[in-house]
């Protein structure tokens, strides 16, 4: 995925990964690693909480855990490539887009997720898939990493059995 | 989890410890909104928010009108004097007008004590107090929490003095019901005709002379001295005040420790508080400031977009 995301970006220089809170920024800080090891550029990493962006906070309400968002620097001009566990919906991803026009203009957007599960409900698609798993309606895939969770996992969940 | 705070916000007195962490963990990463060049989230798009003031206020209501702001609610502002309250308008019959207009919450001062729950049972939007009588300033007392925490890294254990005029203050209620609730030791130092005369049942301990106090203390909040309230006789003078509760450098400096210090504001120098301590190395009085913003964010955020039903449900966290 590191690959094809320097690839995609027309090289490291203007690069800068962007992670979704929560797993997402663990993603981006490891695929930041793995660009380090093979270009030997560090590639700014930040952390996008996109909680208080969400289209249905008068529906479902608040959720109580805000995470941080940290862009310490100028994102004008750069190729930002958004990182997420997993894409779904897209809502979460419309939501980051939002977030991430607040700060600045970036020349372009990138999206590079680590599972694609398919059912979108908006015309959003991602660059850099690191997995396509077909999952139904009213399944779940959770992404486990060892930082937050103490292992690397992904499950499928379809129906309630676990696979 | 929807509406963890239930449909209002009216003091810490009936809050779990729970619900006070959960607002202090939402006001830490909302303080980050302030300092972006675009300082404002879509959150709160479509809300109106009315900032009831009954009295007077600078501080408190701008900070509220910059949260809402930068949580892009739209927000009116209604002064006393230049309204209908003027005319002899009622409290309630006030709110129920503007109800009518169809608003979705209210920020209500006010010179009664209780008048914050008074209006939350009548209408249906939610309320938030910022300051009834003598009674609580449940937000101002979640900032100076929020202050303290992130100086310190927890509150448990820390010793907190508030000295001055704690019988008129609210302030100093929703500080002694907030931080004993997150595991600080509170204490109170003043003159004993500023001091309730119920303050054993608050289970804090009490000093006499401020000397005690600095001694035992991490934390020091100094109360404004209401200098409106100096014609009742509760102290000889301004310079006797300052002379025996001031607190001035020249104590500090023969503390075990250095103290951190805090002052809700407006100051009034050279009495609660000399100029040198307020603008030391130790004073967080503008971190408060800072801090008021992310807080009042925080119970915005988490009062929205809350069903009246869920708001029923909630009332069990209540135990009132």
């Amino acid at each position: 995925m590191a690959d094809e995301i320097v690839e995609r970006a027309d090289g490291s220089e203007d690069l800068v990964l962007v992670g979704i809170q929560r797993r997402g920024v663990q993603l981006a800080e490891r695929l930041g690693r793995v660009i380090a090891t093979r270009e030997g550029v560090n590639v700014p990493r930040g952390a996008l909480d996109i909680t208080l962006y969400r289209d249905d906070l008068q529906t479902v309400g608040p959720r109580p855990i805000v995470g941080k968002t940290e862009i310490p620097w100028a994102i004008d001009g750069k190729t930002v490539c958004i990182v997420d566990d997993v894409l779904y919906t897209g809502r979460t991803i419309r939501a980051a887009l939002d977030e991430l026009a607040d700060f600045g203009r970036p020349a372009r957007i990138m999206l590079a997720v680590l599972v694609d599960r398919g059912g979108r409900e908006l015309p959003i698609h991602a660059d850099v898939v690191g997995r396509v798993i077909d999952v139904p309606r009213g399944g779940r895939v959770d992404v486990c990493v060892t930082e937050l969770d103490g292992r690397d996992e992904v499950t499928m969940v379809i129906a309630g059995e676990e696979t | 989890m929807s509406a963890p705070l239930g449909k209002d916000l009216l003091g810490l007195e009936h809050l779990s410890a729970e619900q006070i962490s959960l607002i202090l963990d939402t006001a830490e990463p909302l303080r980050e909104i302030s300092e972006r060049a675009i300082k404002k989230v879509p959150t709160l798009r479509g809300a109106t928010v009315v900032n009831l003031f009954f009295e007077a206020s600078t501080r408190t209501r701008i900070s509220f009108e910059f949260a809402e702001k930068r949580l892009s609610a739209d927000t009116v502002n209604v002064a006393t004097a230049a309204s209908s309250v003027a005319k002899g308008e009622t409290l309630v019959d006030t709110a129920k007008n503007l109800e009518a207009m169809k608003i979705d919450m209210v920020v209500i001062r006010h010179a009664s004590s209780g008048a914050a729950r008074f209006l939350a049972e009548r209408i249906e939007s939610n309320v938030i107090n910022a300051g009834d009588g003598t009674h609580e300033h449940p937000t101002q007392g979640l900032l100076d929490m929020l202050t303290l925490r992130r100086k310190f890294g927890t509150l448990r254990g820390k010793r907190i003095c508030i000295v001055g005029d704690v019988l008129h203050s609210r302030v100093a209620r929703s500080n002694i019901w907030g931080l004993t609730k997150l595991g600080a030791e509170v204490a109170v130092c003043g003159p004993r005709s500023l001091l309730p005369n119920a303050m054993a049942e608050f289970g804090v301990q009490i000093f006499d002379r401020v000397e005690q106090a600095i001694e035992w203390a991490d934390a020091l909040n100094v109360l404004r001295l209401q200098l409106e309230r100096m014609q009742s006789g509760y102290i000889p003078s301004l310079r006797e005040y300052n002379r025996v509760f001031g607190i001035t450098q020249e104590r500090l400096d023969r503390a075990p420790r250095d103290l951190v210090i805090m002052h809700p504001g407006p100051m009034n120098r050279g009495v609660e508080i000399d100029s040198d301590v307020a603008d030391g190395p130790h004073s967080v009085i503008l971190d408060q400031v800072t801090n008021g913003v992310a807080v009042r964010m925080a119970v915005l955020y988490l009062l929205a977009g809350n069903a009246p039903a869920l708001a029923e449900a909630a009332k069990g966290g209540d135990r009132q």
